[in-house]
């Protein structure tokens, strides 16, 4: 194990957040260095998350780094006294296999921004606040305190209303901007008390700690309904959406398509709450039920408003809030059966955990080909759009792979996915799949009417492709949708299996990592 | 290594992907064999077969994002009233419905234990 791959825990969080804010000061020197030094520092930390990724895969246990108390876990004080002061990264496949969706997507992102931004001013503090997003990301996925969950989960909050209000001269961009900070910070405020119940009852911040404390009290259920409620809202589960549609349709492209790994980090924190913290000390059966819950009125409530749209990123919003919805029956259908009947809530937990990585994939591209079409046409309504395709024939074709995919068109990577959620979920109760079969096609139905408002029909006016440095990043995306659908064997044995495993039934092994026995 | 079992069904993308490049590959060469005589620029191509001129305005030509899936929406008309007036905007609607979540959830975890 090279020192990189042992630093890479740390490195994730500091080289993006220390880039952010030397990016500023790099900016001085010229828009081509500040280039260079963001491109530089996302490609850096996409190798660490690739490295460490394989070495957790390998090691088959929790990755831990420990900052501060250099002696176990306390920190002497002259008196004697030991204080519990430190930062702590513990990371299992499940959060290497996070780190690697939030690489992908910055990296796919940032690169898109370069372009995206050339004739804009404000670049250096749109990538400075690009850069603390992902820091923020990577920190919520890699952390093994729950108190430095929630500063993460607040750094990720700044920085995503900054991004989201960053363009000051539309006005419903500075709205959505309030408006989602402000949902944000309930959020967060609820995050923290549960925090503080938590502390206040064990005594301890550690995850493993309290994973190995917490026995199903009144107080351990109330701070499980704030944590779950507050990280559902920040997910986008339905009905707590409603800032999604704003915050995803009036934020830059390219931003659009990192928030989505922002959404995912917090379902991410979902997901190791309950089965990490939590496990078996609650009723898994009623939390599977009201993950279903949740999953069934996102799913349907997502892509029927999606249906309705004018505005071609709110409606990309809509279908990325319907995504979420998938996740959550997967992964929902896997804790309400994984006592009665794990044979198959274990191909449910693989099916939403695969979903995740190929959400980000997809939705990230529908992004991305949006900010083209957007700035080709000149309009977000696609009543004033169409005959794109004429001559936006690469744009065309990335965005027709993003939107099959995501509809769940055999054999790109939503199907794979969605296969196995439709097939788990059918065995738990038929009607959940029908629910799910019913707006996947409904999906499809939405971006064929995308399709044919902005692609199809005569060239009403001259545009032109988009720039390579725009087209590059889409099809980095596309590239990795077709390969996650032509072979999701390899995926799901290789990273997505080890990573359901991480929360399905290595509660111990993570415990044991820190605490020992 | 490609392809994927849930325990009762079965994916393999590439198996999949072989027999449609094949049905494609039929179609090819059943188009192939076809009339080759059709004049470009001449009657047959014509998009009315009734032969009528195509409208002068090219914005009039192409089918817009609204009129698709028209009667859908007009069929679910009430559900979408509803689901709409949902979608108000306002920040304190949006507050009452996370408060409104949150109280479901604390009664339902602390009721079943």
């Amino acid at each position: 194990m090279n020192a990189l791959t042992v630093h890479a825990p740390v490195l994730l969080v500091a080289v993006p957040l220390l880039g952010a804010f030397a990016t500023p000061l790099v900016g001085r020197f010229g828009r081509s260095a500040r280039n260079v030094f963001v491109g530089s520092v996302i490609l850096f930390t996409g190798a660490l998350a690739g490295l460490m990724a394989a070495h957790v895969f390998g090691l088959g246990e929790p990755l831990v780094y420990v900052l501060g108390g250099a002696d176990g876990f306390g920190v002497p004080l002259p008196s004697g006294m030991q204080v519990p002061v430190r930062i702590l990264f513990e990371v299992d496949a499940m959060s290497a296999f996070m780190a690697l969706i939030t690489a992908l997507v910055a990296l796919a992102g940032t690169w898109y921004s370069f372009s995206y931004w050339r004739e804009r001013s404000g670049g250096d503090l749109y990538h400075s606040l690009l850069l603390l997003l992902t820091a923020g990301i990577f920190g919520m996925e890699l952390t093994g305190d729950m108190f430095n969950f929630f500063v993460f989960l607040e750094v990720t909050s700044i920085a995503a209303c900054g991004l989201i209000g960053f363009r000051v001269w539309l006005k419903h961009s500075q709205e959505a901007g309030f408006k989602v900070m402000a949902l944000y910070t309930l959020s967060g405020i609820l995050v923290l008390l549960a925090v503080g119940l938590l502390y206040g009852e064990h005594g301890g911040l550690n995850i493993a700690y309290l994973a190995s404390r917490v026995g199903g009290s009144l107080v351990d259920r109330i701070a499980l309904g704030l944590l779950l409620t507050g990280l559902a809202m920040k997910a986008g589960a339905v009905p707590l959406h409603m800032w999604a549609p704003d915050a995803y349709g009036e934020a830059p492209a390219p931003t659009s398509a990192v928030l989505v790994a922002n959404s995912q980090a917090s379902l991410y924190g979902l997901f190791r709450i309950l089965f990490t913290l939590y496990g078996a000390t609650v009723s898994v059966g009623a939390l599977g039920w009201i993950l279903i819950a949740f999953a069934l009125l996102t799913i349907a409530v997502g892509v029927t408003m999606a249906l309705v749209q004018r505005d071609i990123k709110r409606l990309i919003a809509y279908s990325a809030v319907s995504q979420i919805g998938y996740m959550l029956l997967g992964v929902g259908v896997g804790l309400a059966v994984s006592v009665a009947r794990p044979e198959f809530g274990r191909t449910a937990m693989h099916g939403g955990i695969f979903h995740m990585l190929n959400d980000a994939a997809c939705i990230g591209l529908l992004f991305l080909a949006s900010g083209a079409v957007i700035r080709a046409s000149g309009t977000r309504d696609l009543n004033k759009m169409g005959g794109l395709a004429h001559r936006m024939g690469w744009t065309t074709g990335f965005f027709l792979i993003g939107a099959l995919a995501l509809a769940g068109v055999p054999p790109l990577n939503g199907f794979a996915s969605k296969f196995l959620i439709y097939e788990s979920s059918f065995r738990l109760s038929p009607i959940l799949a029908v629910i799910a079969i019913l707006a996947s096609i409904m999906l499809l139905a939405v971006f064929v009417k995308v399709f044919q408002a902005a692609f199809l029909g005569p060239a009403s006016r001259e545009v032109g492709e988009a720039s390579t440095g725009m087209l590059v990043p889409m099809a980095v995306l596309a590239v990795t949708v077709v390969i996650l659908g032509l072979f999701p064997g390899f995926f799901i044995d290789r990273i997505v299996a080890p990573a359901a495993s991480a929360l399905w039934s290595g509660r111990d092994l993570y415990i044991r990592a820190i605490l020992g026995g | 290594m490609n392809g994927i079992s849930s325990g009762f069904g079965a994916w393999n993308p590439i198996a999949w992907t072989l027999l449609f490049a094949g049905i494609f590959a039929v179609a090819a060469l059943v188009r192939s064999l076809g009339r080759a005589d059709a004049k470009r620029g001449s009657e047959q191509s014509k998009v009315f077969l009734s032969g009528n001129d195509e409208p002068s305005d090219a914005a009039g030509l192409h089918v817009r994002g609204d009129h698709l899936y028209w009667g859908l929406v007009e069929g679910l008309a009430g559900y979408y009233r509803r689901v709409q007036a949902m979608h108000t905007g306002v920040i304190t609607d949006y507050v009452a419905w996370f408060v409104g979540v949150l109280g479901l959830v604390f009664v339902i975890l602390v009721l079943v234990r």
